[in-house]
């Protein structure tokens, strides 16, 4: 094989891989918006936030201990060194629960009824609170988070592919992040375990008949309170995830909460109201974007395409099917 | 019975269409106006100027323009900050290639380039709609801002990627660059304010700002009595930007004199805080605009105050504590009243014109 048709299929893996991580993040916003047709713009802060709990829970910060120390004078920092991952993760998993209860109890609760940008800017308040809140409870620096999943480039993968290219060619094999290798095993585990719950329990029927139509799932006696706090909480399982993933990836910082601009453009490409669309968005998206930073991004000499690149992609798709991949289709009537 | 209009009555056509029907709000406009350009101005100093009076003005132009699109025409934009950004950079080549133009010139003809941006910007919203829209106008925000940080042509090939005003004269008196007195940039703004303000006041009662609300509340009803939606999207989308390609030139040229877009022009610095404006003033609502760049402006200063002047925090303390309280504040006003600080403010008459009886 050619050394150009190696890179070219290391670019499509890579991109598929980092596709992986956008699917993470669009599919915590489409489950919120089946469910409660809310566009949750808060779900990449809940990922920070998320990252930001595991950690403290991890090196035992004491929470608010900046402000502690500031109001009363004291010095306390830490209660304890160190917590197995294991506890640290089904802790987090137990603080998400109580954020998604909280969020129904104190906002949606009173917002039902009201316009959709009402609602949008509501979660963006959402947001700002709790990256406040985050930052208030364990401090802004910069956090290493190891959950014990392996990263960096895979020596394998390197030798296996350094003889598929011709001889005396200038080749060094392909570079993958075993860590994106990971993501997508999880990924792959959660969105199977996500698609049997919803196919096959009660509780998942009720999920579903919410996301067809509130009305008629009210009426034939599911809670749409319960329904809702619940799926705000598995978005927040999955924020969970994906911030354990980005956070391995590039630290614990403010900027993890921007992967949810990341993941806009995959909403609008898969459909605001499909799963599979979410995760087939992505990937599409992960590869174009890779594909364009290779083969476009040096005529521009600049650089830096993945910026805009997927809006553009997604904007340009939209102009061709308004509802996007998988969305539902769009009947008005006057 | 402070605010009553028994014996105010209107005996002409045009009387009964003026912009302030009742003497009492001619009264409070003028005096308003009178106190704005007649007094302000002798006691303005550099604090209120920097901190306050400026920025409110710009904003309160950036939001009147964001609430034509949004309030009025109902496409939701996200986009804000680009805009800003294509005015404050067409300010600053206009201003390199014609040394002699006038600075009023200037940035009313990088209003007319923001407007073209615009309506190229504005074409996607004839296809898609609502929050699909939303985020597709987040592409022009991530382009523009990319645009004017990767193209050196923008900012004339300088190493800090930064541009920089230079000093301009209006009447003998500098307006824009370090040595423009607080005093003249505070008017330069306050007049162009007043003139947009009124000439959007004016477009809004019009046949182009019925046409948009026809739109705004149901596009298909709109279009089947005869309202040509390409037309009145497209002009929502150019004279808004107009209004923010404006409000960015003079974000640029008076406010702050030296930006780095990615810094100044950043989605979490203009656009959103942009969009609560309107949002808390309320939604169609021109003293709605300047009610929420009133209160977006004021609050971080307010709180501020609070926190480190009083209770003594940290500046890094009180700046996540500035992010929770911005974001709790957001929902409650949701949560209280989603129609904004201007339904606030009609309640407000309708309890004068009462009082002192409660009903």
């Amino acid at each position: 094989m050619s050394v150009e048709l190696l890179n070219f299929i290391e670019t499509v893996l890579n991109g598929l891989m980092s596709g992986v991580m956008y699917s993470l993040v669009a599919l915590g916003f489409v489950l919120i918006f089946k469910a409660s047709g809310v566009f949750n713009f808060a779900q990449g802060v809940f990922a920070l936030f998320a990252a930001l709990t595991l950690v403290g829970y991890q090196t035992g910060q004491v929470p608010f201990a900046h402000l502690i120390n500031e109001l009363f004078g004291t010095n306390y920092h830490n209660w304890y060194a160190s917590m197995p991952n294991f506890l640290a993760i089904i802790l987090t998993m137990i603080t998400m629960i109580a954020l998604a209860w909280i969020i129904e109890r104190l906002v949606l609760k009173h917002l039902v009824n009201q316009d959709p940008i009402i609602l949008f800017m509501a979660t963006i308040g959402l947001a700002f609170a709790l990256e406040g809140v985050g930052d208030l409870m364990w401090g802004s620096d910069v956090k290493v988070l190891d959950v014990g999943i392996p990263s960096g480039g895979s020596i394998w993968l390197e030798e296996a592919t350094i003889g598929l290219a011709a001889e005396g060619s200038d080749y060094y094999g392909m570079y993958i992040d075993v860590l994106n290798v990971w993501a997508t095993i999880i990924a792959v585990i959660l969105v199977v375990t996500l698609a049997l719950f919803s196919q096959y329990t009660k509780t998942g029927r009720a999920l579903r008949a919410v996301a067809d139509d509130h009305q008629a799932a009210l009426s034939v006696g599911i809670s749409l309170r319960t329904i809702w706090i619940l799926v705000w909480a598995i978005s927040g399982f999955i924020a969970m995830v994906a911030g354990i993933m980005w956070g391995t990836e590039s630290g614990v910082q403010f900027s993890l909460s921007l992967i949810a601009l990341k993941a806009l453009p995959v909403l609008i490409l898969g459909g605001f109201t499909s799963i599979p669309g979410a995760i087939i968005g992505g990937l599409l998206i992960g590869v174009g974007e890779k594909l364009a930073e290779i083969y476009i991004g040096g005529y521009f000499e600049t650089g830096a395409l993945e910026n805009w690149f997927a809006y553009v992609m997604a904007l340009v798709f939209l102009l061709f099917r308004p509802q996007g991949l998988f969305g539902d289709k769009i009947i008005e009537r006057v | 019975m402070l605010y009553k209009e028994t014996g105010q009555y209107k005996s002409t056509y045009k009387s009964d269409h003026a912009i302030f029907p009742l003497i009492q709000d001619k009264i409070a406009f003028s005096t308003l106006m009178f106190i704005a350009f007649l007094i302000v101005p002798f006691v303005i100093n550099s604090y209120w100027e920097k901190a306050i009076l400026v920025p409110f003005l710009i904003f309160s132009l950036a939001a009147i323009g964001l609430n034509i699109l949004t309030g009025y025409c109902g496409q939701v934009s996200l986009g804000t900050g680009g805009f800003m950004a294509v005015g404050a950079f067409s300010t600053y080549k206009i201003m390199t290639y014609f040394p002699d133009l006038n600075i009023m010139i200037i940035i009313l003809i990088s209003g007319l380039i923001t407007a073209a941006v615009g309506i190229l910007f504005g074409l996607p919203s004839l296809r898609i709609k609502g929050f699909y829209l939303a985020v597709a106008t987040l592409a022009s925000q991530f382009f523009l801002v990319w645009l004017f940080n990767k193209v050196p042509w923008f900012y004339n090939y300088s190493d800090t990627g930064q541009i920089t005003v230079s000093e301009r004269l209006m009447f003998g008196i500098p307006v824009t660059g370090a040595t423009a007195p607080p005093y003249a940039t505070y008017l330069f703004c306050l007049i162009l304010v007043v003139l947009l303000g009124f000439a959007a006041k004016n477009l809004i009662r019009s046949k182009m700002g019925r046409s948009w609300m026809a739109i705004r509340d149901m596009d298909i009803a709109a279009e089947i009595i005869g309202v040509p939606p390409l037309k009145t999207k497209l002009s929502a989308f150019a004279i808004s930007s107009f209004y923010i390609g404006v409000a960015g030139a003079l974000y640029f040229a008076v406010f702050l004199g030296a930006i780095e877009v990615t810094e100044s022009f950043d989605i979490m610095t203009i656009s959103f805080p942009v969009l609560f404006m309107i949002i808390i003033g309320g939604l169609g609502s021109m003293l709605g605009s300047f009610l929420g760049a009133a209160f977006i402006v004021t609050l971080p200063i307010g709180l501020k105050f609070v926190m480190v002047d009083l209770v003594g925090l940290s500046a890094v303390t009180a700046k996540h504590f500035e992010i929770t309280i911005w974001g709790l504040l957001m929902i409650i006003f949701l949560i209280v009243e989603p129609h904004g600080l201007a339904r606030l403010w009609s309640i407000a008459k309708e309890k004068l014109r009462r009082w002192p009886f409660p009903y």
